[in-house]
């Protein structure tokens, strides 16, 4: 029982880090209609500051903070000089355009920061386990994950609902021509909901980096699984990406965990290991699949 | 005076000949992985073979090496193959780190009529029915540090060990390995998804596994990811991996998580003797960094094909091959040689990770297995 609760808590911290991710990439699909591959690098940039900063000052949290800016700088810069020729340009151009930058960004940090991985590591108020009630040693920082996760989609939900550039950027998705002809400045919109979701992904860059690797090309797989999230909570929905994210955390993980089990009560050890964790891996592909089925504009999608 | 003269000009035109063919040496392409996130490990072992080419001096010089970026693809790999023996007349390949870009490009390399010297992947197919007379793995077979693991766990009584590594060609074959020698209790046996960064749901299945040690086998950026979250989840069952999960190139970005981890290898920076020492300063003079294990092998390599060049013209092409056979060099792991499917028979050495003057590298604290081949040598047939 204990270990279901741990790999539940996993489930859901898992889920809440590809929210961070993920929110960004729907906001700028969303708000921009645009599709944007190298929304991974710019978690590589977020991860790669942070990094740095942090081994240069001492500081984790400056790190952090680094994360951010340099992911919004990043992506404030991109959406200048590149992104905003490809936005009356059709989704092939723009997948095109993006995944140039993949490489670009890949390649301009190995010639930045060299071919071998970085070292970024807790800080000591956030290393080691806590005893939670039940007698569950759980690790801090996944905690801190899930925590930051929950306080990022409450400043989504406010930022979107209750402000006036959160007025500003649901108009934008609804009609763009009739924003602009009201005066409102579009391509500095465009510019801060695009620098806004960059720097949402330096974040979740920052602190996934912290417990994975802060390598050359660590974006992509991580993007593939945002575009699921995307996908199953509907294209430009705040509250469908969480949703989503949530869903795909916990089908992974409860997969990973208890589908080898079952598997192993009808075959022979080593085949169930490997049957099971090849099935468990294609769950969250399943599940999307299934979403896709019943509701094709995803759980919270708007248009059709 | 006729007969003479011709007689002489004949003699002139061998010498002539001799001279060139001295001077030309041999020409060598190496493919290996240059950017991208494995790019870490194609530089060590570019760097390594430089390293070795230049303390040759004289006859490093003979080698004309072109050396080119496969990006870890399989397909840029063979493209750049065909191109290295079409354009650039290479007599030898080499450099090639991940199993399934070499089996895309050995065996047509070798049907070719090329040498093939692996500085690292040495996959199964290759060691048994598929063995080649131009095929030269320098490295290892891809199971002994494996085997090696599960036979150090067997020699230190472990009773009960947690089993785990990516569910791909590789990973099966590790598990495999490790359970060739091993022959106590599997607490659990797991297949991670290849490329997966998140261990918490495998972290917990060890916490209630009750096992005695974990072995994992995670290359790359899937160890580092791993480490750091087992030393962050407070279980303290002890880790023991093959040296990939914990090589040099690794090592610096795990930090003090990995302080005390036993990993198995063919070679350590530690490893005393002559050539190892002269490899190890070297590269620290050359580089600023500590070798990895692909380091060495790249530096190994490169002595190999230098004392068979010595030996023998490669256009001779059984003169060449058996000089390349006798392994005439001085190896940084000590003593080194092939077995008759020309893979090495060597020590693997089980190394515990330690912080020397402020930097985490590995030191030998044992041998795991004493003049290992590997186990399908006898399937080829040569």
């Amino acid at each position: 029982m204990v270990l279901f609760i741990e790999q539940a808590l996993n489930g859901l911290q898992y889920g809440m880090m590809l929210f961070l991710m993920a929110a960004g990439l729907t906001l700028v699909f969303g708000v921009m209609g645009l599709i944007n591959l190298a929304h991974g690098s710019l978690y590589m940039v977020g991860a790669f500051a942070c990094a740095w900063v942090a081994a240069a000052t001492g500081s984790f949290f400056l790190g952090l903070v680094a994360s951010l800016v340099a992911a919004a700088v990043a992506g404030a810069l991109v959406e200048v000089v590149v992104i905003r020729r490809l936005y009356h340009r059709d989704h092939l151009d723009q997948v095109l355009a993006t995944f140039a930058l993949i490489l670009v960004f890949s390649e301009g940090t190995r010639w930045l920061f060299g071919s071998f991985p970085l070292y970024l590591t807790l800080p000591p108020v956030l290393s080691g386990a806590v005893m939670l009630p039940g007698g569950l040693q759980y690790p801090l920082f996944r905690l801190a994950i899930i925590g930051i996760g929950a306080v990022v989609a409450l400043g989504l939900f406010f930022l979107i609902n209750r402000t006036r550039l959160g007025i500003r950027i649901r108009a934008g998705e609804a009609d763009r021509e009739m924003i602009a002809a009201l005066g409102v400045n579009i391509e500095r919109l465009y510019t801060i909901v695009f620098a806004l979701g960059a720097a949402l992904a330096g974040l979740a860059g920052a602190l996934v980096g912290t417990i994975q690797s802060v390598q050359v090309g660590m974006g992509e797989p991580v993007l593939i699984l945002a575009f699921v999230v995307i996908i199953i909570g509907g294209i430009g929905s705040i509250k469908g990406a969480l949703i989503g994210a949530l869903l795909v955390g916990m089908t992974d993980v409860l997969g990973k965990a208890l589908l080898p089990g079952l598997f192993a009560r009808v075959m022979v050890g080593s085949d169930a290991a490997t049957v099971g964790s090849a099935l468990a891996s294609m769950l969250i592909y399943i599940l999307m699949a299934l979403v896709l089925l019943v509701r094709p504009q995803g759980l919270y999608g708007q248009r059709g | 005076m006729k007969l003479k003269s011709g007689l002489m000009g004949t003699i002139a035109a061998l010498v002539m000949g001799l001279g060139a063919a001295q001077a030309e040496g041999v020409k060598v392409g190496m493919i290996t992985t240059l950017s991208g996130g494995g790019a870490g490990l194609g530089v060590d072992t570019r760097d390594g073979f430089l390293l070795a080419l230049k303390q040759a001096g004289e006859a490093g010089s003979k080698v004309d090496l072109v050396i080119e970026d496969d990006q870890q693809k399989p397909d840029v790999a063979v493209q750049i193959a065909d191109k290295m023996i079409q354009s650039d007349k290479v007599d030898v390949l080499t450099g090639i780190v991940w199993s399934n870009l070499a089996m895309a490009v050995v065996p047509s390399a070798t049907a070719q009529g090329k040498f093939y010297l692996s500085t690292n992947a040495a996959p199964s197919q290759l060691a048994g029915a598929g063995c080649n007379a131009r095929y030269f793995a320098v490295s290892y077979q891809n199971d002994n540090m494996h085997e090696a693991a599960g036979a150090y766990a067997k020699g230190a009584g472990i009773g009960k060990v947690f089993i785990m590594a990516p569910n791909y060609p590789a990973g099966q074959d590790s598990l495999a390995g490790f359970k060739r020698f091993y022959d106590g209790e599997i607490a659990s046996e797991v297949y991670t998804q290849l490329g997966q960064t998140d261990y918490a749901a495998e972290i917990a299945q060890i916490r209630a596994s009750g096992a005695e040690a974990v072995f994992f086998f995670l290359p790359g950026g899937m160890g580092i990811a791993f480490m750091k979250q087992y030393a962050a989840s407070g279980v303290g069952i002890p880790l023991i991996g093959p040296a990939f999960s914990l090589s040099q190139d690794i090592l610096p970005a795990v930090g003090d998580s990995a302080l005390g981890i036993k990993n198995t290898s063919s070679w350590s920076p530690d490893l005393d003797n002559a050539a190892n020492k002269t490899f190890v300063d070297g590269f620290q003079a050359e580089y600023g960094r500590l070798p990895s294990l692909y380091a060495a092998q790249g530096y190994d390599t490169a002595n190999l094909l230098l004392s068979a060049v010595a030996k023998a013209d490669v256009t001779d092409a059984e003169a060449f091959r058996a000089a390349l056979a006798a392994a005439d060099f001085a190896s940084v792991r000590g003593k080194f040689r092939f077995g008759p499917n020309q893979h090495p028979v060597q020590d693997i050495y089980v190394r515990e990770v330690v912080k020397v003057n402020g930097v985490l590298t590995n030191a030998i604290v044992g041998t795991a297995m004493t003049d290992r081949a590997d186990a399908y040598a006898d399937q080829c047939k040569m």
